[in-house]
């Protein structure tokens, strides 16, 4: 047993956080450690830094631009990215479109969209989930209808992230009523600004607007957007979820809030006390920080077993809910930790500047909005009780 | 053993209720709730309707006042999700009636006419409840205060607030009524994450008269925390509140929402959770009514109770909150509904009057044998 990484891997980590220090730009840095709202410019600045390199598509081949990592490349990526505080890669185009069209799209698809990925020319979003259609992903009704060289698509997509930033959305559509639900679906790429698609914002709980409902009237598609073939998109959509579910885990994302919470622990008041010498907090610090450790390994397990590259199958649910289980405690935790400091609401503090630290908010004055935001952790990608499911039935074989 | 409210009790907490459901929805609440922080003409309604005066005695111009009057009108208030200033009048009124000497405004208070605050809070870790820095000197006649109040709800709305100090001799505190619009006092107001305002106070050489002091010199801790205990019960209630209208919405979105062609509520594995959530509920509801039977017992044993009421509706409302949401899906974490503002205000009941440890930590402490 060797829980050590090999030399190899050690100079890749050294050379990532290099990188990470010379080209991850401060403010970027300090809106993700205080969770604040990025712009589409934030977002789209990063994914061109890491384009640049080279490093942008971490899943894809070599052939088409991909990193050619090893699973345990991708893991040290992903960690030392979000422990400096790194953006999210917007995964819609990159890490879910990708990977389907390299395995099913064909050559002309190929050519045409994965570069304009990479390059930024296009903004993806996902329309899978349905007002009727969420956890019963198959029951998507959005229906699309052969007419000559187009199909005439209608309906309704639901919990569209970022899908008002977006030219192009990548559709699960019904192209055939009869039979098993599962085998009547199309995947399908739609151009966002044609005539038909209208976007309209949702609201969340804390006041902020990340999701869209995404409405399609009579919208002419091209046939040469299906992707694979006609009635087969279940399987590309199940094959891209399990790419959705890669890093779901998310221990990255976990150790650099846990390094926060840590640090607010140990901050010590005007009469210096500190949170870490409260018995009962420490107690919880100390839990999700054991569950956090423990994590890690799992993870690992999980990897080192997926031999070759690709994309866990089972196991990746078990990551799922262990590893937003542990992030949510986290960030409930650094909710819990501001006291009565957490109540204040300065929306201005979320955007780029403006000063947060007179109501004693430790610097992290959205710790509230982002507990409320990350109960959608638990939900989204396969909410948790159907990563239970998952595992009583290919696993457990219950 | 009787567990039910009198007759004109229950009218009262039906009439909160239907105008609650009819001039209180929560599209109306939330146009205020996160604009203004409240609204005035509505606080006039409610007051009209009694709901300030049965959360006082009759010697003060009430017609209640009693613990089960307080959780009686709180849990109504908290099925609503009711932002207006009611927390900070309780308190503040039961401070105001430590000394005969406020008794005018004390009644202007019980009237609706005059909203109070109870500026106590200072920046602090944790829930530290009498460490203040915030320092009250004679001055002449009068006093002057010098210091900073913290997170302080409706502090921008408050015609009085109540403002604790500490004043010679050693560490004694002492509680003064000053004007909201008194000379060297600034408010920083913002809004609240579950809605309403708060505001931090700074105190440059406020000057007041000698007649501010509210009940004896070096007697404001006693006082702050008598105000406090009716706060806790109120808070206490109004989450209990919060939770059943909370599982009711659960409950139906269970019982109408379709998916692998089935009410999702048919699975077992959702039914157990529900189960759950009703249990601890239930076992909130006790705490309070523990908190109502002790009230009146002396400050340790009510002390006592209210830490275990806190603590209990403190894990509940966490519990009720996420599995609301989550039993909800993605539809539970939208602005639309209004099981995501009950949630946000459920949390942050938490987060007022010392959270879940801080209480647990009391419990222990006042469980000790003197």
């Amino acid at each position: 047993m060797d829980l050590t990484f090999s030399p190899a891997e050690e100079a890749f980590r050294e050379e990532v956080r290099k990188f990470l220090k010379d080209e991850l730009p401060p403010e970027l840095a300090e809106k993700v450690a205080r969770h604040r709202s990025l712009t589409k410019s934030d977002m789209e600045r990063w994914h061109a830094i890491l384009n640049a390199k080279g490093w942008l598509a971490s899943h894809w081949p070599v052939e088409w631009g991909g990193t050619g990592w090893s699973v345990v490349e991708r893991f040290i990526f992903e960690q030392e990215a979000a422990l400096a505080h790194a953006p999210r890669i917007v995964p819609f185009g990159v890490n879910m479109l990708g990977p389907v069209l390299v395995r099913f799209g064909s050559d002309a698809q190929k050519q045409h969209w994965l570069p304009r990925i990479l390059d930024g020319s296009d903004w993806w979003c996902q329309g899978y989930s349905e007002p009727g259609a969420g956890s019963d992903l198959a029951g998507v009704k959005t229906t699309a209808r052969r007419e000559g060289d187009v199909y005439v698509v209608n309906g309704q997509k639901t919990w569209t992230t970022l899908g008002h930033f977006a030219n192009m959305i990548f559709c699960l559509v019904r192209t055939n009523s009869s039979g098993k639900k599962q085998d009547g679906i199309s995947f399908l790429l739609i151009d966002m600004r044609s005539p038909g698609v209208e976007v309209r914002p949702i609201v969340t709980i804390e006041g902020l607007h990340e999701v869209n409902e995404i409405f399609f009237t009579d919208v002419r598609v091209p046939v040469e957007n299906l992707v694979g073939e006609e009635n087969c998109g279940w399987t590309y959509a199940k094959y891209l979820l399990t790419y959705e579910r890669t890093n779901i885990a998310g221990i990255g994302f976990s150790t650099a809030d846990f390094e926060t919470l840590r640090r607010i622990a140990h901050v010590p008041d005007r009469r210096g006390r500190r949170l870490i010498d409260d018995p009962l907090f420490a107690a919880r610090l100390a839990r999700v920080e054991i569950d956090l450790e423990n994590l890690k390994t799992t993870n690992l397990r999980v990897l080192a077993a997926v031999a070759g590259g690709g994309a866990p199958g089972a196991e990746s649910s078990m990551l799922k809910i262990k590893g937003t289980e542990v992030r949510q405690e986290i960030i409930s935790l650094t909710r819990r930790a501001l006291g009565r400091y957490a109540r204040p609401y300065l929306r201005e503090a979320l955007e780029a500047e403006g000063d947060d630290s007179s109501i004693g908010s430790l610097g992290q004055p959205a710790a509230a909005a982002h507990y409320f935001n990350a109960r959608k952790l638990s939900i989204y990608g396969g909410s948790n009780e159907i990563q239970k499911n998952i595992i009583s039935r290919s696993i457990l074989e219950l | 053993m009787d567990f039910t409210h009198d007759e004109e009790w229950r009218i009262l907490a039906e009439t909160i209720r239907r105008f609650i459901a009819d001039r209180y929805t929560i599209e109306t609440r939330n146009r205020f709730a996160y604009g203004a922080g409240w609204n005035p003409e509505l606080w006039a309604e409610f007051c009209r309707l009694g709901i300030v005066g049965a959360l006082f005695g009759e010697p003060i111009g009430g017609f209640g006042g009693r613990a089960s009057d307080i959780a009686l009108v709180f849990e109504e208030l908290g099925r609503g999700v009711v932002v207006e200033p009611f927390l900070g009048v309780l308190m503040g009124g039961r401070a105001l009636a430590a000394s005969s000497e406020h008794y005018g405004l004390l009644q202007s208070v019980v009237a609706g006419d005059v909203i109070a605050a109870l500026a106590h809070d200072e920046l602090s870790s944790g829930y530290a409840d009498m460490d203040l820095d915030t320092v009250a000197e004679r001055h002449g006649d009068g006093w002057r205060l010098n210091g900073a109040k913290l997170v302080v709800s409706h502090a921008e709305a408050a015609g009085i607030l109540l403002i604790s100090a500490r004043t010679e001799p050693g560490d004694s505190i002492s509680l003064f009524a000053v004007p909201g619009d008194a000379a060297g006092l600034s408010i920083r107001g913002y809004p609240n994450i579950d809605g309403g305002r708060s505001g931090n106070i700074t105190l440059t050489d406020v000057d007041v008269a000698g007649s501010a002091l509210v009940g004896d010199e070096g007697a404001g801790a006693a006082i702050v925390r008598e105000a406090q205990a009716a706060g806790l019960l109120a808070l206490c209630a109004e989450a209990l509140g919060i939770m059943t209208v909370m599982k009711d919405a659960t409950l139906d979105y269970l019982r109408t929402r379709i998916q692998f062609d089935v009410p999702i509520g048919k699975f077992q594995a959702l039914q157990h959770r529900m189960a759950v959530v009703l249990v601890e509920i239930e076992q909130a509801r006790s705490a309070v009514i523990n908190a109502v039977a002790a009230f009146p017992a002396d400050p340790r044993v009510r002390d006592r109770a209210l830490s275990a009421a806190k603590v209990t509706v403190g894990r509940t409302g966490t519990l009720v909150a996420e599995e609301a949401i989550q039993l909800h899906g993605g539809v539970g974490m939208t602005w639309e509904l209004a099981l995501s503002h009950q949630a946000k205000r459920l949390i942050m009941i938490d987060h007022q009057l010392g959270d879940e440890d801080h209480h647990l930590r009391r419990f222990i402490v006042l469980g000790k044998a003197a």
